[in-house]
């Protein structure tokens, strides 16, 4: 079937990689790209990094010169949500009322974050999150943080930094536990401590009140502000009556496709990666431009389509640690420090799942020697996989 | 085609020395350093994977 109009839902990193994909492997027809944001795509990371901090002004987060934008020739509309799909008349239609037909459609609509009951407290994913939360940080302001995640770990170094008095709570026994295993959990948590961050740990807030938060035992934790990072959901919202498989979000094969002709990636895919054998949705940088990439090369091309079987990476910048991690961490059976040494922070953990290599993880130490485990991750997963 | 590298927008992700090992390299800290400014034409494509999958969007490959 030949492709004349293609729609890309998501005008974020992985959208715009698709779109890009598209034009360079020589698609030539309508191709539209829809984004809720009325922003032309920008970088997500620095939100909670250098643009809270106010390192850097908005103009250093758009992904694309605005040359580099045209020169795709999209019919691109940005400020509008697409609302519906119908898959039987290959159809998309967007919050203005308007109907975009396709032949192929890659659905890249992201998260959202998950809120707490109660008015006023923060979240961040969003540039216009960002600001609003930056138009208060400074020396003096009590800041409650709700989840002791890479999100609200990176938000509580960036606010301490700006003389905040940061509160974090989180309702784990150790922060990250789950991700990195908890020697590793412990390590990045003492970061926190040795700051004078308070940090709280297996306390449960059950809603954002007009003086701070509600611990689920009745406690008031007093803030001037309250950032809730607590995870996030994908936005699947739209698809719930269209028919396209969704569970935790939208449900692809190895090659990212959920029905026929209709793709995801990004934050909102969950797929199979056969390098590790399971089921996957993953919400990391990287993988929204790799995943992109890969829908869009199996949708212009299914003869020769091949599976997306990447090795995850992300980093993470907290205090003076940088944290990178290759691999799938999450279900470990054991983790190992196999270089360095945890105390100094400086090393490198390695993580088995059954037995296989899954992941490894490392702060402070050369690029190249983190470099060398993913190439075992990727080695030892294809060898069992 | 030429590569432009911000390499003060780079965040150490070394994904540009994953997908095109013969025109990336990082230092020790991890920045990435640019062996090739103008990458024979049989490397382009790896440009462009780094291109897209770099997390910071340091680079670009223009024409010139």
């Amino acid at each position: 079937m030949t492709l004349n109009r293609i729609v890309v839902v998501g005008a974020s990193a992985a959208g715009l990689a698709a779109a890009e994909t598209l034009r360079r492997e020589g698609y030539d027809g309508t191709l539209t790209l829809v984004g809720d944001e009325p922003l032309a795509p920008y970088d997500r990371p620095p939100l909670s990094k250098q643009l809270l901090s106010a390192e850097w002004e908005p103009e250093r987060l758009t992904l694309r010169p605005a040359a580099d934008l045209a020169a795709l020739d999209l019919d691109l509309r940005l400020g509008v949500a697409a609302t519906g799909l119908e898959l039987a008349d290959r159809t998309v239609r967007l919050a203005d009322g308007s109907q975009v037909p396709y032949d192929g459609l890659i659905v890249a609509t992201g998260v959202r974050p998950r809120r707490l009951p109660g008015e006023g407290a923060h979240v961040l994913r969003t540039l216009d999150d960002a600001l609003t939360l930056r138009d208060q940080l400074g020396p003096g302001l009590r800041l409650v943080i709700v989840g002791a995640g890479f999100l609200g770990a990176e938000a509580a170094a960036v606010a301490w930094r700006l003389g905040a008095h940061v509160t974090l709570l989180e309702p784990a026994p150790v922060p990250l536990a789950h991700a990195v295993g908890t020697q590793v959990g412990e390590l990045l948590t003492r970061a926190h401590v040795d700051r004078g961050v308070n940090l709280r740990c297996g306390v449960s807030v059950s809603e954002v009140t007009e003086d701070g938060v509600r611990l689920a035992d009745g406690e008031i934790v007093e803030a001037d502000e309250v950032l809730v990072a607590v995870g996030s959901r994908p936005n699947t919202e739209w698809l719930e009556s269209s028919g396209l498989p969704l569970g935790d979000g939208v449900v692809c094969d190895e090659y990212c496709e959920a029905a026929r002709n209709v793709y995801a990636a990004g934050d909102v895919a969950r797929w199979y990666n056969p390098l590790f054998g399971t089921s996957m949705r993953i919400e990391h940088r990287t993988n929204a431009a790799e995943q992109g990439m890969a829908a869009a090369r199996n949708l212009l091309r299914p003869e020769a389509r091949k599976p997306f079987a990447p090795v995850p990476y992300f980093w993470s910048d907290q205090y003076d640690m940088r944290i990178q991690a290759y691999g799938y961490l999450r279900g470990h059976d054991e983790v190992a420090v196999v270089e360095g040494d945890l105390a100094e922070r400086r090393f490198v953990a390695a993580y088995r799942t059954g037995d296989r290599v899954a992941g490894a993880l490392s702060v402070g130490k050369p690029p190249k020697v983190i470099r060398q485990w993913r190439q075992a991750i990727a080695a030892a997963a294809v060898g069992e996989g | 085609m030429k590569v432009e590298l911000e390499a003060d927008k780079c965040v150490a992700s070394g994904q540009c020395v994953v997908a095109a090992m013969d025109v990336f390299d990082q230092d020790d800290e991890g920045i990435a350093i640019l062996l090739e400014e103008t990458p024979a034409p049989e490397l382009l494509d790896d440009v462009r994977e780094a291109v897209a999958v770099c997390p910071a969007a340091a680079i670009r490959l223009v024409e010139r």
